[in-house]
Parts: structure tokens; sequence; C-alpha cells
């Protein structure tokens, strides 16, 4: 089985987390923010992934299983707040959501 | 035993009031009043037995002692002992404690039973730091004084409560945690040179240390005692939280607070590390001079008759920090009368200033003038405590302060030349007292009742203790020279380390803190 | 007998806790019987104890009651104890004997008064302290007195407190004297660290057997002791609180600030003679104090035009004598003189008293005239005192001891020539500014109706006083005439008589033929000015330097504005300018900053979430950087 260079899926794993990071950052919808934040975890994991077939262990991919299940998690509690923060401002801009500066 | 229950009594009544509070506001200051005079009464049977051990000249460490382990691992013991010192300053506590609840009878018509709450646990915090001769429990009870205190001041003080609770209460928690910084590098500086982790007074006395580690480790203590005290420059907490505190409060911080600050000194700062006190000693002496003279020109500034008051303190109890580090029998003796005489006279004042406002709700004095026409009866009293308070022969602040120069004398003329001077300015706000309030002519046409059944039954004791104590200090002295024997046994000069030895190298981070090497 | 010591000073004192709890509620007319009663038994007890003393003496002629030890620490012993010797006994039996004529007077004299009993009681309690200072065997009992007395003075000038004027005069007098016994402490604390004593009897000992002659320590000792006696005594530098103080009832003048309190330097000196012995620097110095007070105050009283305040500048002036004589060693002519002026200041204080009460409360000698047919009873014990004062040869007794003063200034070893100058200048003075008072109160033409007339409790004391400032001179005659010295030879039990020096040239009949030179100058110049030719006294007045002269010597020398300039202002300057504490300023100044920097980092809390992912991501980039790179 051909082997994927480490530093290319590290790479990858690199572009994934920046794209995610941009898209965390221009995007004012919150919907697209969860998915940004999606990206960013999965670029970690990807990270962690190749990691560990780097060294041939398993470890990588276990820490893999958490992030899902963290960002299944996340995702269900975002999606639940996202919800009640439509209900409340009748808009998913981020940045009308801002009741809570100094 | 009886320790425990001097402490326990006060924090279940404590908890007893706030539960009937519910109910009544009548039960919780019974419930109060009969643990403390309960307390009291415990008290003084201790001190009869105690002249009793005395006269039989026995050498028991500790006059009354309790040592229960509490956290074995890390050396921490439920330790309470008492000895003279303690055991008169806890007379002070449960006296003035009798007065606060008093005091505050007509005065505190909210939340009647939080506010017992509050009283008997700062009591008992006071108690603990009297009574304990483990550093851990020490601090404990310091910290365990402090936030009852700050409820007392915020919830029920004057206009400016907030700001005087808050100022309070981060001067004395920052001066406490050096404090604590200080009792846990000695704790384990303690370790290093000996392998047992112990917070015990007795265990840490004459621990070796280098004169630079000793000196920091002193001003830890030191700070922490000073900011209580107040030492000038560290007094500016002091004014607002006594002038914006319940009467009890002030009563209670006046009284009682100030003094576990001089008690530290005595108990700790001293023998704990005596070279670098007796290095220090100048400062000291020199700040409490300042203390005294600007204490006394600030009290004479003020219009506020409670912020007035509030400043003697700082004056007076420069006195003790001054008599403390002459440290001599002599000094030391005065300190004690200082400590006492300070305590009942400046608490009745607050207690005196306190009625005046209940009465006309203002502590301004040129609102008041001419009060003696009108209540006769009260002006008497105030200007016996307020002669009191500038030193009059006869009365307890008197013999106080005369020992203590008389002792100061033999080591500083010129600190003791200051003190006295010092002395003559406090006589300008004692008349400025008499003259604004109660003198002159009854211009604003008060016309108010004068002291009644229950103010009187507080004055009248306060006065004649303090006649009695400027006219036959003797049992005082008595009870206290045992104790300050020890105190000064300890505090002997001891050979100062020139060399650190190998075994117990310490190491300093950049604030000069010794960090340990476990090696 | 001696035993019943204790009682004189208890009498008064038990008197005053009756008076001070239950007086409001007492039946009005208790309060006199309870009030002059107790100094009443003060002074029998005190007859007793002389008779007694005089009869069978104890062994050493002193006596020593311990009733308890007051303190006992580290070898400070102060006792609670009584000593009695002949100066004691002798000063207590005029401060006793004196109280009670003046509590006597008081009893008709403040029966309008609403604070009837309060009087009573802050009068009872200055006899007890008094009694106390004099009786104490150590310093620090004395000083108990010492304060005590201060502390009465300072009560009863403000007695009438309603008028802010009465309070300021109170104050004035109880800091100024407390300047006085802030040296007098530090006086104390020298003498324990240094003799490991404050006991009087031993303190002598000890300073006599281990301070050379002339050291450092006792000539510190003695100025400091003399501080407080300055302040208490009303001296120079620290005089200017007395004539203030004529502020109280009249009554409390006659006592305290005439007769017995004022009198406590004098006798704190003679006490402690054997300090001033061994210093004779300074002893020079409570001469020259003595001598240079008597003279500015005797200008000073001249000026005055308020009854009360020339008599008041005229105790400052005869205290001086008093402090002269005790700085020539001249002790028992000193208290001689503190005897013979205790009655006749009494009684001219007891004098004005009536006039003031009879003119509807005239104090101006300008407003007042012709009394000497209206009152004459009054005319005739005030001209006794008068004369007393003023020194009228032979018949006085005020000759007697200024005379016996005057003789031992130029006749002792540590006289001179220059204090005799002082002296006898003083006697010129003296003479002058009590007959002019007496002439324009009593002579000329009536100027005020007089509007009541004083009863028998007010005039007995008077005459009984009268007769004793005449009398009372007889316990000692000079050597020309009579030569009779019972009154040195009881005062010898105590003090040490003066020590004659070479006689310069002088004998004592010559000395006293000047100063009753002077004594008929000083009569005449007054007859003139104010009796004969009153155009005279404005002639003299009305050029500007005369007038300013004029109001430098009716302002005490300037010393008032001085003290107020260097002291007063700057105190309450600071004391207001610094009213909310300049150290404070650091810690809300760190406050403040505090704030600064919350409000800074407040404006970073946006609320944007964007904002914070971006900060995270910026934060999380510098610290890789940072710990990559670095």
């Amino acid at each position: 089985m051909a082997s994927v260079p480490m530093h290319q899926g590290l790479l990858l794993a690199g572009i994934l987390f920046s794209l995610g990071l941009l898209g965390l950052l221009v995007r004012r919808n919150v919907v697209f923010t969860l998915m940004s934040l999606e990206i960013m975890l999965n670029a970690a994991g990807l990270a962690f992934v190749v990691a560990g077939a780097r060294w041939g262990q398993a470890d990588g991919q276990i820490v893999f299983m958490f992030i899902l299940t963290m960002a299944a998690a996340e995702v269900s509690v975002g999606l639940a707040l996202v919800l009640r923060i439509y209900h409340r401002f009748k808009t998913l801009d981020t940045d009308a959501v801002s009741e809570m500066r100094g | 035993m009886i320790l425990v229950w001097l402490i326990a009594i006060l924090l279940v009544a404590g908890i007893l009031a706030e539960i009937s509070g519910r109910i009544s506001t009548l039960w919780p200051r019974v419930i109060s009043l009969a643990a403390v005079i309960l307390d009291f009464a415990i008290a003084l049977v201790l001190w009869r037995g105690h002249s009793a051990e005395i006269t039989l000249a026995t050498q028991n460490e500790w006059f009354k002692e309790v040592d229960w382990s509490w956290v074995p691992q890390y050396g921490i013991h439920f330790h309470l002992a008492m000895d003279g010192l303690s055991l008169l300053m806890i007379v002070l506590t449960f006296l003035l404690g009798i007065m606060s609840v008093l005091a505050s009878w007509n005065e505190i018509q909210e939340g009647v039973g939080f506010f017992h709450l509050n009283l008997m646990w700062i009591l008992a915090g006071i108690v603990g730091v009297f009574l304990s001769v483990d550093l851990f429990l020490f601090y404990f009870m310091w910290e365990l004084m402090l936030v009852p205190m700050y409820f007392l001041i915020a919830i029920w003080g004057h206009e400016r409560r907030i700001y005087a609770a808050v100022k309070f209460f981060i001067f004395t928690q920052i001066s406490g945690l050096l404090m604590l910084i200080a009792i846990l590098t000695l704790y384990f500086i303690h370790h290093s040179v000996t392998g047992v982790y112990s917070y015990e007074y007795k265990d840490l006395l004459g621990t070796a240390l280098t004169p630079h580690t000793a000196m920091l480790l002193m001003l830890g203590f030191f700070i922490a005692f000073a900011v209580k005290l107040p030492m000038f420059p560290f007094h500016t907490w002091l004014p607002d939280a006594h002038t914006e505190a319940p009467t009890a409060g002030s009563v209670i911080l006046a009284g009682l607070l100030l003094k576990t600050g001089a008690y530290g000194m005595l108990r700790f700062v001293v023998p704990l590390f005596p070279g670098a006190a007796h290095q220090f000693a100048p400062i000291a002496m020199l700040l409490g001079v300042i203390g005294i003279i600007y204490g006394s020109v600030l009290a004479f500034g003020q219009t506020d008759l409670k912020r007035l008051v509030a400043y003697t303190s700082v004056s007076h109890l420069g006195f003790a920090l001054v008599g403390i580090f002459a440290w001599n029998p002599i000094a030391l003796q005065g300190v004690l009368i200082v400590m006492i005489a300070h305590g009942i006279s400046t608490g009745a004042l607050f207690m005196l200033v306190g009625g005046l406002q209940e009465r006309t709700h203002t502590r301004e004095m040129d609102r008041l003038r001419g009060l003696w026409a009108t209540v006769p009866v009260m002006s008497g009293v105030v200007m016996f405590f307020a002669i009191a308070s500038i030193g009059l022969p006869g009365l307890g602040d008197f013999v106080g302060e005369f020992l203590t120069l008389l002792g100061t004398y033999r080591v500083s003329l010129g600190v003791t030349v200051a003190a006295v001077i010092g002395i003559l300015i406090s006589t300008l706000y004692a008349l400025k007292v008499i003259q604004r309030a109660f003198h002159g002519p009854n211009a604003h046409v008060w016309s108010l009742p004068d002291l009644g059944k229950r103010e009187l039954l507080m004055m009248i004791p306060m006065m004649l203790i303090l006649l009695w104590i400027g006219l036959y200090p003797q049992p005082l002295f008595r009870t206290f020279e045992p104790a300050m024997r020890k105190l000064q046994q300890y505090a002997a000069p001891q050979p100062v380390l020139t060399a650190v030895p190998e075994t117990h190298q310490l190491s300093y981070d950049q604030n000069g803190l010794p960090g340990i090497n476990r090696r | 007998m001696l035993h019943l010591l204790w009682l004189i000073p208890a009498f008064p004192l038990a008197s005053f806790v009756v008076l001070a709890t239950l007086g409001k509620r007492m039946p009005r007319r208790m309060v006199p019987v309870l009030g002059a009663g107790s100094v009443g038994l003060s002074a029998i007890v005190s007859i007793i104890i002389t008779v007694n003393f005089l009869s069978s003496p104890p062994p050493g002629n002193h006596f020593t009651q311990l009733l308890w030890t007051w303190i006992d620490v580290g070898g400070f012993r102060p006792e609670i104890a009584f000593y009695l010797d002949s100066l004691s006994l002798l000063m207590t039996l005029v401060v006793t004997f004196v109280g009670f004529l003046i509590h006597f007077y008081s009893g008709e004299f403040m029966e309008e008064d609403e604070g009837y009993s309060r009087f009573f009681a802050y009068m009872n309690l200055f006899v007890a302290s008094m009694c106390i200072l004099l009786l104490g065997s150590n310093l620090l009992l004395l000083f108990m007195g010492w304060e005590g007395v201060g502390l009465c003075s300072y009560l009863l000038i403000g007695f009438w407190y309603r008028d802010p004027v009465n309070g300021l005069a109170a104050r004035k007098a109880f800091i100024v004297t407390r300047v006085g016994d802030t040296a007098m402490t530090i006086g104390l604390f020298l003498l324990f660290a240094n003799l490991g004593t404050l006991d009087i009897q031993e303190l002598m000992h000890r300073a006599l057997a281990q301070w050379p002659m002339g050291s450092v320590l006792p000539v510190a000792a003695g100025l400091l002791l003399l501080g407080g006696a300055v302040g208490k005594s009303a001296q120079l530098p620290l005089q200017t609180w007395l004539p203030d103080a004529m502020a109280g009832p009249t009554p409390t003048s006659a006592l305290i600030h005439a007769a017995t309190m004022v009198t406590a330097g004098v006798y704190l000196i003679a006490r402690t003679h054997v300090l001033f012995s061994l210093a004779p620097a300074a002893q020079l110095a409570v001469a020259v104090v003595g001598a240079a007070t008597l003279i500015l105050a005797g200008f000073s009283a001249i000026t005055q035009s308020d009854i009360k305040r020339v008599l008041a500048y005229s105790t400052v002036s005869q205290i001086g004598y008093m402090f002269l004589a005790l700085g020539v060693g001249a002790w028992s002519a000193a208290i001689f003189h503190f005897m013979t002026h205790a009655f006749f200041k009494a009684l001219l204080f007891l004098g004005a008293g009536v006039i003031i009460e009879s003119l509807h409360h005239e104090h101006s000698i300008f407003k007042m005239g012709g009394l000497r047919k209206e009152m004459p009873v009054a005319f005739w014990t005030f001209l006794a005192a008068g004369c007393s004062l003023a020194g009228l040869p032979l018949i006085t007794a005020g000759f007697y001891s200024k005379g016996l003063i005057i003789w031992e200034t130029w006749s002792s070893t540590r006289g001179s020539a220059a204090l005799w100058v002082a002296a006898v200048f003083g006697v010129l003075l003296t003479s002058l500014y009590t007959f002019r008072l007496i002439f324009l109160v009593f002579f000329g033409e009536k100027k005020t109706q007089i509007h009541k007339r004083p009863g028998f409790r007010m005039m007995m004391p008077c005459v009984v006083l009268a007769i004793l400032s005449v009398l009372g001179g007889y316990v000692e005659a000079p050597v020309f005439f009579g030569n009779v010295h019972p009154f040195s030879e009881f005062m010898q039990l105590a003090l040490p008589p003066a020590t004659e020096g070479p006689l310069r040239g002088m004998s004592e009949i010559v000395s006293e033929s000047l100063v009753t030179v002077a004594f008929l100058i000083g009569l005449y110049v007054a007859y003139l000015f104010f009796v004969r030719k009153r155009e005279y006294a404005e002639a003299i007045t009305t050029p500007a330097i005369a007038k300013s002269l004029h109001r430098f010597w009716y302002t005490d020398w300037g010393m008032d504005w001085l003290y107020e300039r260097v002291f007063v202002r700057p105190i309450l300057w600071f004391a207001r300018v610094d009213k909310s504490d300049v150290v404070d300023y650091i810690y809300s100044g760190i406050a403040l900053v505090t704030e600064l920097l919350f409000h800074g980092v407040r404006k970073t809390e946006t609320g944007r979430m964007r904002w914070y992912a971006a900060g995270i991501a910026a934060g999380s980039i510098i610290f890789l950087a940072v710990v990559l790179f670095l």
C-alpha cells in the first residue's frame, strides 16, 4: 500500500485548518461559523491520523475518534444555540449577537 | 477542651441567631448576648485559675491547651493554647463583644439574624487568632475574622460602606497573603532543616535562617500585622472602615481587630525572627512614632466625629508598635496596657458617637454644637473617655503610654521625645471634640434624650475598668508577666548563621523569596 | 493621728464623685454644704495633722503613708503613697484652708448659676488633685495630681461653656501647660532611666550620691522639670495662658489661678531642690526666668483695664518672685511668699468678685470708681490685700516675704546684684499697678450703679483673709525688726537654709529700706497719675510711641501674636490641608491606575465572536513563534 508522505498529509491538514480559520474569521453567518469549526477540528484530526501513521501507532486514530465524538457533541449544542439565537434575534449574523461586550 | 468551647459557643450561637432571626428580631440579640456573656464568664473563671497558678509558680508551657491532629500528612494541627497574654486579650474580646451586641440593640433593624451571625463569627475568628499556636490554623482564623467583617461593613455600614468594605478587604487580604507566603516559606525551610513538616509555633521558633531570609520572612509577617495595627503608611483603610462601619463594627475593629496586629507582632514577629526584628527595630519605631504624631494631627483636622476617633487609633497603636520594638519588660507591659485601655476607651468613644448619630443623624461636629446643655450625662461620659485617651494619669491609657515610653527611653531618646510631643498633640483633638460638639451655644437647638439605662449599663463598667487599670493595673501585669518572660526568652539573641550549611542550601528567585531545593 | 493623712484628698474626692453623679438630683442647698463641707473637713484634718506634727514630730521629721503599690514592673515601682514633711504639710494646710474659704464664698457667689453642682464638683476634684500633687511621695503620683489640677483648671476656665471665648481660653490654658508637661514627662523618663526610681526622697539621695556637681544630667533634669514648672506656674515663656484664664468664674481664679495651682511649679522645684543645687546652670535659669517674668508681667499689669487681668499679671509677676527665690537658693523664702501670696491674692480676687457682682458684671476698672464709701468692707479688705501685695512696710505680710526674697537675692551665694536690681524694680512696678487699681476702683467719682450687695457668706472669707494678709507675715521677721524665724525653722526641717554669700557691702536693713523707697515711688506715681492729675495719665499715653508701647505691653509683649504665627497657624493650616490624608493618595493612585487599565482592556471585549477567534489565533501564532524561534 502506497503511503502518503507525512509532510503532504500535514500540509493538507494545515491547509484545511487555515481554511477553517479563514472561514471562521470572515463569515458572519453562524451556521458557516460552525462549519468552519468542523473543518478545523477535522484538520486537527487529520494531523493526528498522519502522525499516528508516521509512528505506526494506533494512538492517532483513537484521538480522532475522540475528536469526532466531541465534534458531534459540539455540533448538537451549537445547533441548539443557533436555533435559540435565530428565535431571539431573527438573524444568524454573529456580529449582531454582541450583547456581551464590556 | 475549654478553649474549643470558647470558639464553638460563638459559632453555634451565630448559626442559631441566623435561624432565629427569621422568627423575630429579639431572639438573635438574646442568643448572642447570652453566648458572649457565657464566654466572658468562662474567660473570667480561667483568669482566676490562671492567677492561682501563677502564685503556685508552676512552669507549664501553656496554661490551657488543646492539640488535635488535623491534616497529619502536612503536619497541620488544630492546636489552641492559652497563656497570660492570650487570656487577657480574650477577656477583652468578650468584654467588647458584650458591648458590641448591646450597642447594636437599637441600631440594627435590618437582617438582624445575619448581622449577629457575622458578629459572632468575627468574635470567634478573633478568639481563634489569639489562641492558635499552629500557624496554619492561625492563618485560617486570620481569614475567618476578615470575611464576616467585610459583610458587617458592606451591609450595615453608612453612606460609603461598599468603598470602605472593599478597601478594608483589599488591604488586609493582600497583606495577609504576604504572611501566607512567609508562613509557607518558613514551613518549607523548617522541613528542609529538620525533615519534619510542622506548622507548630514551638517547632518553628528558632528555625535556622540566614539573616537575609529571616529579614524577608519577618517583613512578610510584619507587613500583615502592620496593616492591621495599623502602622503609618498603611493606615489609610482604617478611617474609612471605622467611619462607615456600624457601631458594633467600629467597636470590634478598633477594640479588637487592631489588637490582633499588635498581638501578632508580640507573638510571632519578634520571637520567630529575633535577629531580623532587632535589626529592623529602628525603622519600626520610627514608623510607629510617625504614626503617633501623624495620626493625632489628622484626627485634629477632621470634622466628622467618627473619623476623628478613628484616626486616634492610628496614634495610639503607634505606641504599641514603638513599645513592642523597644522589647524590654517595662515597654512590653506598657504595650499590654495600651492595647487593653485603648480597646476600652476607643470602643466607648465609638459607642458614644454611634449613640449621638442615632439621636441626631449626623456625625459632623459643626452640626452638633452645644450638646452639653441637652445631654449633660452623655457629655460628661464623652469627656471622661476623651481625657482618658489623651493619657490623663489615673486612667488606663496613661499607665500604658507612660510605661511604653519609659521603656522606650532606654532604647531611643529621639523616639521618646517625639512620642511625648505626640501626646501633646493628642490634647488638641480631644479638646476639639469637647469644644465643637458639646461646648458652645446650642445653636441648632438640639433637644435630645440623654443616656438611657442600656447605655449607662455599657458605659459605667467601662469607666470603672479604665479607672481600675489606671490606679491598680498590677493584676494585669501579673497575668502577663510569665507569658512575657517566655516571649523574651524565645527572642533572646541566638547565634546568627553566617555561612549557610550545605544541607539546606536555599535558592532565591528574582523577588528574593526563597524557593526550596529538596534534595 | 498622722495616719489620717489620706483623708485630706479623700474627702473632696468623695464629694466630687457624689456631686458628679447625683448633683442634679440633690436639693440645691445641699450642694454647697457638701462641696464646701468636704474641703472644710480636709482643712480640719490638715490642722489636726499640723498640730500633731508640731507637738510630736515623727522620726526624721517626715512621715510616709503607703496606700498601695500602683505599678510594679521591671524595677519601676511607684506607689500610691503620701509623703508628709514640713513643706508638703504647710502647702496642704494653705491649700485646704484657703480652698475652704473660697468654697464657702462660692456658695453664695455661684448660687444663681445653673451649673451649681457642676461647679462644686470641679472645685472639689481640684482640691483633691492639688492635695495629691502636694502629698504624692513619688514624681509619678505628683504628676497625676499635676495633670488633675490642669484638667480642673481647663474645666473651670471653660465653665460657662456657652460662650466660645471661654472655651478658647480654657483650651489655651490646658494646651500651654501641657507643653510644659511634655518637658516634665521627659524629665521623669530621664530621672528614672538614670537613677532607677521616681520616689522623690530616694531620687534626691541617689542624685546626691551619683551625680557630680554641675554635670550634664542634673542640669538636663533640672531644665526639663523647670519646663513643667514654667508651664504650670505661668512663667516666661509659657505665661500667656494665665491672663486669658480669667474667663473662668472668679472663685476659680482666686483658688486655682492665684492661690494654689499656679504655685505648683514652685512646689515642684522646692521639692526637687537637691537637683537644682546640683545644677547651678539650671538654678540660674530658674532665677533668670523669675526675674524676667516679674518685670515683664509688671509692665503688662500697668496697662490692663480688666480688673481680673491686672490681678492675673500680678500673679504671674509674684510667682516670678518665688522663682527668683528658688533660683538663688532661698527655698523657705519662696514658700513664705507662696503662703502670703495665697492669702492676699485670693483675697484680691474674692474682692474683685464682690465688685464685679455688685456692678452688673462690669470688668473694666475705668468704669468703676468711688466705691470706697459705697462698699467699705470690700474697700478695707481689698486695701489690706493690695498693701500686702505691694509690700507696705512693716505692717503687711507681703513686705516680709518679698523683703526676705529680695534680701536673699543679694546675700545668697547664687544671688547677684543684677537679680537684686530687677527684684527691687519689680517692687516699684507692683506698687504702681496695685495702687493704680485701688485708686481707679475705689477713689474718684462713682461711675456705675451698684445693683446688689454681697452677703455674709461672701464677706466673711474676705475678712478672714484680710486678717491673714496682714498678720501672716509675723511668723518671720527680719533681723532689725524682732528677728524671729519660726517659719524658716519649720521649713528647714525639709529645705536647706539659703547659703549666705559674702556680704557685698549692704546689710539687710539697707536692702529693706531701698525696697521701701521703691514702694513709695510706685505709690506716689500712682497717686500723681490716677488721683491728683488724671490728665497726666492721658498726656503720657498720647504720643504714637507711647501708644504702641502701651499696646505692646497690653498684649503681653506680643507673645500671643508670636505663638499664633509660629505654632498655632502652621498646625491649623497643616491639619486643614491634610484633612483627607496625603498618604491615601498613594493608594487611591494605585486604584486609579488599575481602573484605567481596566478601561483599556475592556475596550477589547467587543462581544464579536470573530474578533475573539482572531485573537485566539493571533495569540497562538505569537506564542508558537516565541516558543519556536526564541
